[in-house]
Order: structure tokens, then C-alpha cells, then sequence
């Protein structure tokens, strides 16, 4: 299955946002929804089971100067096999302009057993712009061993690198199970928050030694970063702070 | 191809750049009760040799390649400021620069003609893998050799600290290098291979442990590595 979904977002020149274009096709159907606050508040309503190997999936995101988007998902989406020696693929492709914020904070993405599946973001924010980033994973239906899935994250600020993080798990992945990577933990994820308008806050390890927040070298932003027993935990641990950007 | 003495030379744990002094991440792992006995850590050196070995072993290679380039010096930026993005905590980062330190003050004096001075990172020092290249390409290896030097640092490192930390027997210690000799002869293949593409799309393999243990080995007051 093939599947591209465009979301553009600009501001409304009274204080707001309005979504200038918003179009999905089966998989990946795109949802506006009301919000109190300023800004939208956008849903991905899986269309149908999947990812399944084979499908190739594109969402690309565009926030214009001033705007401010919210996406979530509505369930956790659960890469599947599919065709022999096929990949399933997700894109996101998100652009943020100076000003504008966009939160991305889906549900999980599980990896069942025998899956194969890439998740690729690749975001660029420019100077001035404010974004949160959540990637989550689950290792395995509950008592599966998990199939193979690669999380790559790509984020530019202001023209330079600010974060490449390429977490893999399954059987492609040496050692991913074990104590130099996730310890035997059946969940884990991060979670970005870059604020021009908050300045970086210092490392702190916490609950136990499973989470850290990491200050990045390529600007105002913080990495969460986390592994837990189970996805409740993991969100626990990665909800930003309510209302982290005033034009949210 | 270089001597072969001078790929030993600059793989070896007593090259005089302060390698003893670093685990790997090991004893923060040792620490956290994660790494106990001989099977756990056979289990940290693959994980670490797939993630850390695998981006700084690249990072050596592309380094390499940069080093006889016109634009050396705006090469070797770009890869300063890739590599940070690849390291999120800032403990692997500062412990990158503080190896980098010490690996360039050692060919400074060993091999004066290297233009080091193209190296950026003024502040804490350039990066380890940085240095790493650019003296492989001096001593003559070539890419993949100088790859290899650097994956083969990241477990034999790790695995000495193993023994010091956990007791464990160095005959056994060593056989988990054995087993692991073709995993770390392939990662610098794929290293050596993956330094042809653009900066942005160099392996950015990630280690959850490996951030959150480097930060909690940087609050400690008495440790027995550095790193």
C-alpha cells in the first residue's frame, strides 16, 4: 500500500492558525479537531491494519511563520509483516518556520514479531521556530520478540545539524537487547523539545537510571531520552511539560 | 596498503592517548548491575561495537577522506558538528573531545607535518575520531584500516576495563574478542563504506544506555575510568 498525506499550516493574521491544505489518503487519513487554545490540532486516523512490509508511507508537514500545529495519532500503530524480504517505510517530512512551532506526538509505534520496518523523520526548523518531537517503540506485542524496525531521526535548526539518532532493534541489530543498548527493556523512545524561547536545562538522569535529559550541542533544545517496562511507563516519562510554547 | 606495524601501532591500547583511562561506558554499566559476568559482557561489547563503534569508526573514515581535500578544514567542521548532533549527551561529548585532546597531543609530536591545525572544535578539543583520521591517513592506512583501528578501540577498550571492573579472567575476556573479530573487521567495511555519502546521511546509530550511563558516571566523585 501506498499513502501520501499533506498537512500545511499558516497563520490566520488574527492570533490563530488555519490549515491551508489537508489531505490524506487511506492509511493515512488526517483529522482536524478542535482545540481551546490557539493553534490545530491535527489526528492521523489509521485507515486501515499496518504498517504491513510493502507499504511505503509519506506525511509531509509544513508549519509557516506564526502557525503552530499539534499532531497526534489516534492508536499505536503496529508494523506488521508483510510481502517476504519487503520493508514497510513511514516519512515524515516536516518543515517549521521562524516562529512557528509544531508538536509531533503520536502514539507508539510497535514492532510486532517478524516485522520489517523503517520509521524516518527528517525535520528542519528554522531559526526561531519551535518544535517537540516524540518518538516511541515497543519491542514485541505483549511476550513477542520483536521484528526488525529502525527509528532514524533527522533534525536541522537554523541550517545545521542539531540531532541524528538511529535507534534499531530485531534480529539485524546486534546487541540491541543487551546492557550497552536497551538493557532488556521492551520500551523505549525520546523526545525533543526545541524552545528559542527556553534555554537548554542541564543533564539529570532519572527514575531509577532509565531516563535522562540531555541538552544538545546545536542549540536551545533537550533530548529526553528513556527506556521503560512497558509503554505506559514510557509516556510517563515523555509528556513535555503542558503548554511548553506560548503559541500552542 | 601501509606497514602493517603502523596499523598495529595506532590500534594498540598502549599508543600513549590515554585509552587505559577510559571503560567504554562499562563500569557506569558494571554500576547499574547491567554487565555482571562474562555473558553480559559479551552482550555489551556487540551492542556498543554496533552503536558507538560502528558512528565513530565512519566518523574515522570520513575524516580520512576529508584529509587530503582543498576544503579539509570546512570538511572537518561539517563532520565536528555532525558527530555532536549524533551525541546527545553531553558526557559523550565532552569525553569525545577530552580523547581527541589527548590522541592530538600525541601526534603532534609523532607525526609534526599533519595539518591539525584544520581540526575544529577550539574549545574542548576536536573530536577522537576526527584525530583518529587524520592520522590514519599520515601513517598511510588506508580508510578501511583506519576504520578498523577505530571499532577495534571501542571494544578492547571496554573489554580491559571488563577485567579490571568484574574480576573476570583475561583468557576468557580475550576469547570474546575472538568471537567478536569478524563483527569488527564488517563494521569497518560498512565504516569505510558508509564515508562516501554526504555528512547528513552517515550512520547515526543510537544507544539509549550508553546517554543515560555516561551521565551518571559524570556526577560520580571517585571512579576508576574516566569515561
Amino acid at each position: 500500500m501506498r499513502a501520501a498525506a499533506r498537512l500545511v499550516a499558516r497563520a490566520d493574521g488574527r492570533g490563530g492558525t488555519t490549515l491551508v491544505e489537508l489531505r490524506g489518503e487511506t492509511p493515512l487519513l488526517l483529522r482536524q479537531v478542535p482545540t481551546r487554545r490557539g493553534g490545530v490540532t491535527v489526528y492521523v486516523v489509521g485507515g486501515a491494519a499496518g504498517p504491513l512490509a510493502g507499504d511505503d508511507l509519506r506525511l509531509h508537514i509544513e508549519v509557516g511563520a506564526g502557525a503552530a500545529v499539534r499532531v497526534h495519532t489516534v492508536a499505536a500503530s503496529v508494523a506488521l509483516p508483510g510481502r517476504p524480504d519487503a520493508t514497510s517505510r513511514m516519512l515524515v517530512r516536516a518543515v517549521v518556520a521562524a516562529g512557528a512551532a509544531l508538536h509531533w506526538l503520536p502514539e507508539q509505534l510497535v514492532a510486532a514479531a517478524g516485522c520489517a520496518h523503517v520509521a524516518e523523520s527528517r525535520i528542519s526548523v528554522a531559526d526561531g521556530g519551535a518544535l517537540s518531537w516524540r518518538d516511541e517503540l515497543v519491542c514485541g506485542r505483549y511476550g513477542e520478540e520483536p521484528g526488525d524496525a529502525v527509528v532514524d531521526t533527522v533534525v536541522d535548526h537554523g541550517g545545521r545539524p542539531l540531532l541524528r539518532q538511529s535507534l534499531a532493534v530485531g534480529p539485524d541489530a546486534p546487541g540491541w537487547a543487551g546492557p550497552a543498548v536497551l538493557g532488556g527493556a521492551p520500551a523505549t523512545g525520546s523526545l525533543l523539545v526545541l524552545d528559542p524561547s527556553r534555554p537548554a536545562e542541564p543533564p539529570l538522569v532519572t527514575a531509577g537510571g532509565t531516563v535522562a535529559r540531555l541538552p544538545l550541542a546545536g542549540g536551545p533544545a533537550t533530548l529526553w531520552t528513556a527506556t521503560a517496562p512497558d509503554a505506559h511507563t514510557l509516556r510517563r516519562h515523555l509528556t513535555p511539560p503542558e503548554a511548553p510554547l506560548a503559541t500552542a | 596498503m601501509a606497514a602493517p606495524s603502523l596499523l598495529l601501532l595506532l590500534a594498540d591500547g598502549r599508543f600513549p592517548a590515554g585509552a587505559h583511562a577510559h571503560s567504554g561506558g562499562l563500569e557506569a554499566a558494571v554500576a547499574a548491575r547491567r554487565v555482571t559476568d562474562l555473558a553480559t559482557l559479551a552482550a555489551f561489547l556487540r551492542g556498543r561495537l554496533a552503536t558507538a563503534g560502528l558512528v565513530g569508526a565512519t566518523f574515522a573514515a570520513a575524516a580520512h577522506r576529508a584529509a587530503p581535500a582543498a576544503d579539509r578544514r570546512a570538511r572537518l567542521a561539517r563532520l565536528d558538528t555532525e558527530l555532536d548532533a549524533r551525541t546527545a549527551a553531553p558526557a559523550l561529548r565532552a569525553v569525545s573531545r577530552r580523547q581527541g585532546r589527548a590522541l592530538l597531543r600525541a601526534g603532534r609530536t609523532i607525526w609534526p607535518h599533519i595539518p591539525f591545525a584544520d581540526l575544529p572544535g577550539a574549545g574542548g578539543g576536536p573530536h577522537q575520531p576526527l584525530v583518529l583520521g587524520l592520522l590514519g591517513a599520515a601513517a598511510g592506512l588506508d580508510r578501511t584500516e583506519t576504520a578498523l583501528a577505530a571499532a577495534y578501540g571501542t571494544v578492547t577498550a571496554a573489554a580491559s576495563a571488563g577485567v579490571r571492573l568484574l574480576g573476570l579472567d583475561p583468557y576468557h575476556v580475550h576469547a570474546l574478542l575472538v568471537d567478536l573479530a569478524g563483527a569488527c573487521d564488517a563494521t569497518a567495511r560498512d565504516a569505510a563504506d558508509a564515508a562516501d555519502g554526504p555528512p547528513e546521511d552517515l550512520p547515526a546509530v543510537a544507544a539509549p544506555l550508553a546517554d543515560i550511563h555516561a551521565e551518571v558516571h559524570a556526577t560520580w566523585e571517585v571512579r576508576l575510568f574516566a569515561s
